[in-house]
């Protein structure tokens, strides 16, 4: 028998349907995946089952939990199931904790609610929950707040919450996408052994088929609030007799059509970092006491070639990003030189600057918040054109920017429209157009795709394929994600402690792994043939 | 959290240091001549040049403002020059009655406004909400002393069950002087109360639309709880910057209210002070209000930090 069983579920918020028809179940110590694109409804799929879901939504069909009809059921019903025998646990670790309550208080607050136990026996219980998670005593006190854990630990947290009390359902909705590979691994073994050890069932959202690939017994793929198909994990995807299903898994292993990588062009290099150092002073213990400083990247050496497509991988908080913001003259190195086309930029003024800032140019991960909402994609684009030598006449700015957005894909008519009004994808080739808009020789990419779909995505990764060809662009792309690399990199630098540790051909470190933390982050990264093969192994 | 404490007071001192200059430079260049004032019209010059310098005041600016400052610092703030008694008696009589005012006031705005507010947040968009914000913006529009009259007529006049104005003083008894307080009290919470409420239901709103709120709902607490346990703690921030403004302003702001209730308070003091040119007595007030200003919001950066960890571990 089933412990879950949704049956015909629709959903309508307001007007908008949400589900339609929804059908999936959960048998007790069993993964279900459930796959699909941001807003095809799988998060308001499970706050269905809680019954979380915002006011002016309405549910019909079945939902049934352990005999007990979910949509039929009190509040009061609910209150003794969530957290007793339903867990969940969400994709934000950093929001998902109330930051002024201890962790401590926070994983026994529902041992206390549901059992009725006093609060040193329910310590005592919430202590060994945290033991289990990987939070031992002795470093993670109860008495820690969330602001002292880094993003892993507290989604140990979080699961620490959900699984306090054994329950029958845990519910994860993108638990590890807001985490580097590495974590991610160490999160899913986690989940892994908790639904092994008490034959919990484990509803698991993600929008990554690799992930569900390695994680899940069966699969649910939905689109649009309807499923496409659902199966066993190994059959669906190696089969892949859905045309949806083919296309999420093409895409999710996308790699675009490069012509052989450029020729390298010998003579002057288009970057060259040497040893660059960045400290952070330490924090303020008292008012004459620091702590010792943070040493955020540490003699990091590197040169790049006109045209040529470089990756920076590793962990977060390895030091990536702090990197890219003093090649992009946003930050200044405590030692070592940054030259960039024989110039250097280090120490020098905004107006001296001008011209390297012309050649160089970002894009952002986050395709929301990179934009200002209140102006229109005119203006937006045309943004870097201050640094230009001669001002552009409106005319010209016009023309500019709609051959910048002809470039990246999108009409002329896009000009006058506002942010809010384009998709996720969309915005990302603004944010490109932006980039591109005054030729640049240079495009630092800040994990640009990591947001997005997979379909999405694939096509960003084209449009970054087409444009290194076309326009000649070098790319620097900062990225936690393998497939990113592999994809559209001729070389890559692996971080890590601030230090570069590995460096060489894309394909040669990805393949073979030197130093450990490279290897770390190969082994953790998950693919989906590599899932798919392993399945079908372990299933004969 | 000692490098915290320690920065907030050094601010402090030094705010105080500032504010006793400032009050002390614009009292000086204020036009009129307290000697002059307190010999009357009929004065000769050599009389009144006579008592300027028996004031100490043709001693040098910097001087006199030492003097001054010495002064403050050990309670002595001069003699009132229209009442010729020691200025720290006068005040502390009045303080005898605006501060007891004011805490009664706070404390009956606080219990209004927080289950209000509690009560609007959590019921949002429904009527509940939009009676008790109506509410609200009733008490915030309608002047103060509307409410006391209204008060007075009610509960004075008609059902009389207190005194509709006069103060008896602390020795006729802590009863009596409390029920001459409780009409004043009342009619200067109302609109403080409603501001608050207001306060207190747009950061719960805000508050309630957290990701850990959704978490703390996941472990199966009912709205309620998680109402009261998780969103009103992290809500406090704005309700006490605006709970630190408000005590400033019970304690000084009550001119209107001390004199529709006929109460000896310290707003009074300084009304009738300033129109009789009564410096020493306006300086002091000035400084003591200013005084007690820069403490309350120390308290409430202090308390700031009780309520989020986050400001205890950061500098």
């Amino acid at each position: 028998m089933s412990l879950l069983d949704i049956e015909n579920l629709s959903l309508t918020i307001g007007d908008t349907q949400i589900l339609r028809g929804m059908e999936l179940s959960v048998a007790p110590g069993e993964v279900m995946g459930l796959v699909g694109e941001s807003g095809s409804g799988k998060s308001m799929t499970a706050l269905t089952v809680m019954q979380l879901l915002p006011h002016a939504a309405r549910a019909t069909g079945r939902v049934t939990f352990d005999g007990i009809d979910i949509l039929a059921a009190t509040e009061d019903q609910m209150c003794a199931l969530r957290g007793d025998d339903i867990g969940m646990v969400f994709q934000e670790p950093m929001t998902a904790l109330n930051p002024v309550k201890t962790i401590g208080e926070q994983v026994a607050e529902g041992i206390r609610w549901h059992t009725k136990a006093n609060r040193a026996e329910a310590e005592d219980r919430a202590r060994k929950m945290l033991d289990r998670v990987g939070l031992p005593e002795a470093k993670f006190p109860m008495a820690r707040f969330p602001h002292e854990l880094s993003g892993g630990q507290r989604q140990r947290v979080v699961i620490a919450i959900a699984c306090a009390l054994k329950p029958k359902l845990l519910i994860a909705d993108e638990p590890t996408t807001a985490l580097d590979v590495v974590l991610q691994a160490q999160i899913l073994d986690l989940l892994r052994d908790l639904v092994a050890e008490s034959r919990m069932g484990l509803l698991l959202i993600s929008h990554d088929l690799a992930v569900v690939t390695e994680m899940a017994d069966r699969i649910t793929i939905l689109r649009h609030g309807e499923v496409m198909e659902a199966g066993d994990t190994a059959r669906t995807l190696s089969e892949q007799t859905h045309p949806y299903t083919r296309q999420l898994a093409q895409a999710s292993m996308h790699v675009p059509a490069r012509a052989r990588p450029h020729d390298i062009e010998t003579g002057q290099p288009l970057l060259q970092v040497e040893s660059v150092t960045r400290d952070y002073p330490g924090r303020r213990t008292s008012l004459f006491k620091r702590a010792p400083g943070i040493r955020a990247v540490d003699d990091v050496s590197l040169s790049m070639a006109p045209g040529q497509s470089v990756a920076l991988v590793g962990r977060s908080g390895c030091g990536k990003s702090t990197l890219a913001r003093m090649i992009l003259a946003l930050d200044q190195p405590s030692s070592g030189t940054i030259r960039f086309r024989g110039e250097t930029v280090t120490g020098k003024s905004e107006a001296e600057l001008k011209p390297a800032r012309r050649n160089m140019q970002v894009v952002f991960q986050d395709p929301y918040g990179s934009f200002d909402p209140r102006q229109k994609v005119e203006k937006l684009i045309a943004e870097p054109l201050h640094v230009l030598e001669k001002k552009p006449t409106r005319a010209e700015r016009r023309e500019m920017v709609a051959h910048a957005l002809h470039e990246v894909g999108l009409g002329i008519s896009d000009m006058d429209k506002y942010p809010h009004e384009f998709s996720g994808g969309q915005r990302q080739r603004l944010s490109i157009a932006r980039a591109i808009i005054t030729r640049p020789k240079l495009v630092v990419a800040d994990e640009p795709v990591s947001a997005l779909d997979v379909s999405i995505r694939a096509q960003i990764l084209d449009l970054f394929a087409e444009l290194n060809q076309k326009l000649g662009i070098a790319y620097l792309f900062i990225t936690h994600d393998l497939t990113v690399a592999r994809a559209i990199t001729d070389e890559v630098l692996v971080m890590h402690d601030g230090k570069v540790v590995e460096r060489g051909k894309t394909s040669e470190v990805l393949d073979h792994p030197q130093s450990e933390a490279a290897k770390a982050l190969v082994t953790a990264a998950p693919d989906l043939h590599r899932a798919i093969a392993k399945r079908l192994r372990e299933q004969g | 959290m000692t490098a915290y404490l320690l920065k907030r007071i050094a601010v402090a001192i030094a705010t105080l240091l500032l504010a006793s200059m400032v009050v002390f430079a614009v009292l000086e260049i204020l036009p009129g001549d307290p000697a002059r004032l307190m010999l009357g019209m009929n004065a000769s010059a050599d009389q009144i040049e006579l008592l300027r310098n028996q004031m100490g005041l043709n001693a040098p600016l910097a001087l006199r403002y030492l003097h001054w400052a010495g002064g403050l610092l050990s309670l002595d703030f001069g003699r009132s020059y229209t009442y010729s008694v020691p200025v720290i008696d006068l005040v502390s009589e009045r303080l005898a009655v605006s501060l007891p005012l004011a805490l009664i006031a706070l404390a009956l705005s606080t219990i209004i406004a927080i289950p209000v507010g509690l009560f609007s947040a959590s019921r949002r968009g429904r009527a509940g909400d939009t009676i008790s914000m109506g509410a609200a913006q009733l008490g915030v529009a309608v002047p103060n002393f509307w409410f006391a009259l209204m008060l007075i007529y009610v509960f004075a006049v008609w059902l009389r069950l207190v005194p509709a104005g006069g103060f008896p003083g602390w020795s006729a008894g802590v009863w009596p002087a409390l029920k001459s307080l409780l009409l004043p009290a009342v009619a200067l919470a109302l609109p403080q109360a409603a501001i608050l409420a207001r306060v207190t239901r747009s950061a719960l709103i805000e508050v309630l639309s957290e990701d850990y709120i959704r978490t703390a709902r996941a472990k199966g607490l009912p709205y309620r709880a998680v109402l009261w346990r998780h969103a009103l703690r992290n809500a406090m921030i704005p309700v006490l910057t605006i709970l630190g403004l408000q005590f400033a302003f019970l304690l000084a702001g009550t001119i209107i209210i001390e004199n529709v209730f006929y109460l000896p308070g310290l707003g009074r003091l300084v009304f009738q002070a300033i129109t009789q040119r009564d410096l020493i007595v306006v300086e002091s007030v000035v400084m003591l209000l200013v005084a007690a200003v820069i403490a309350v919001n120390l308290l409430v950066d202090l308390s700031y930090a009780v309520v989020d960890p986050r400001l205890r571990s950061r500098q």
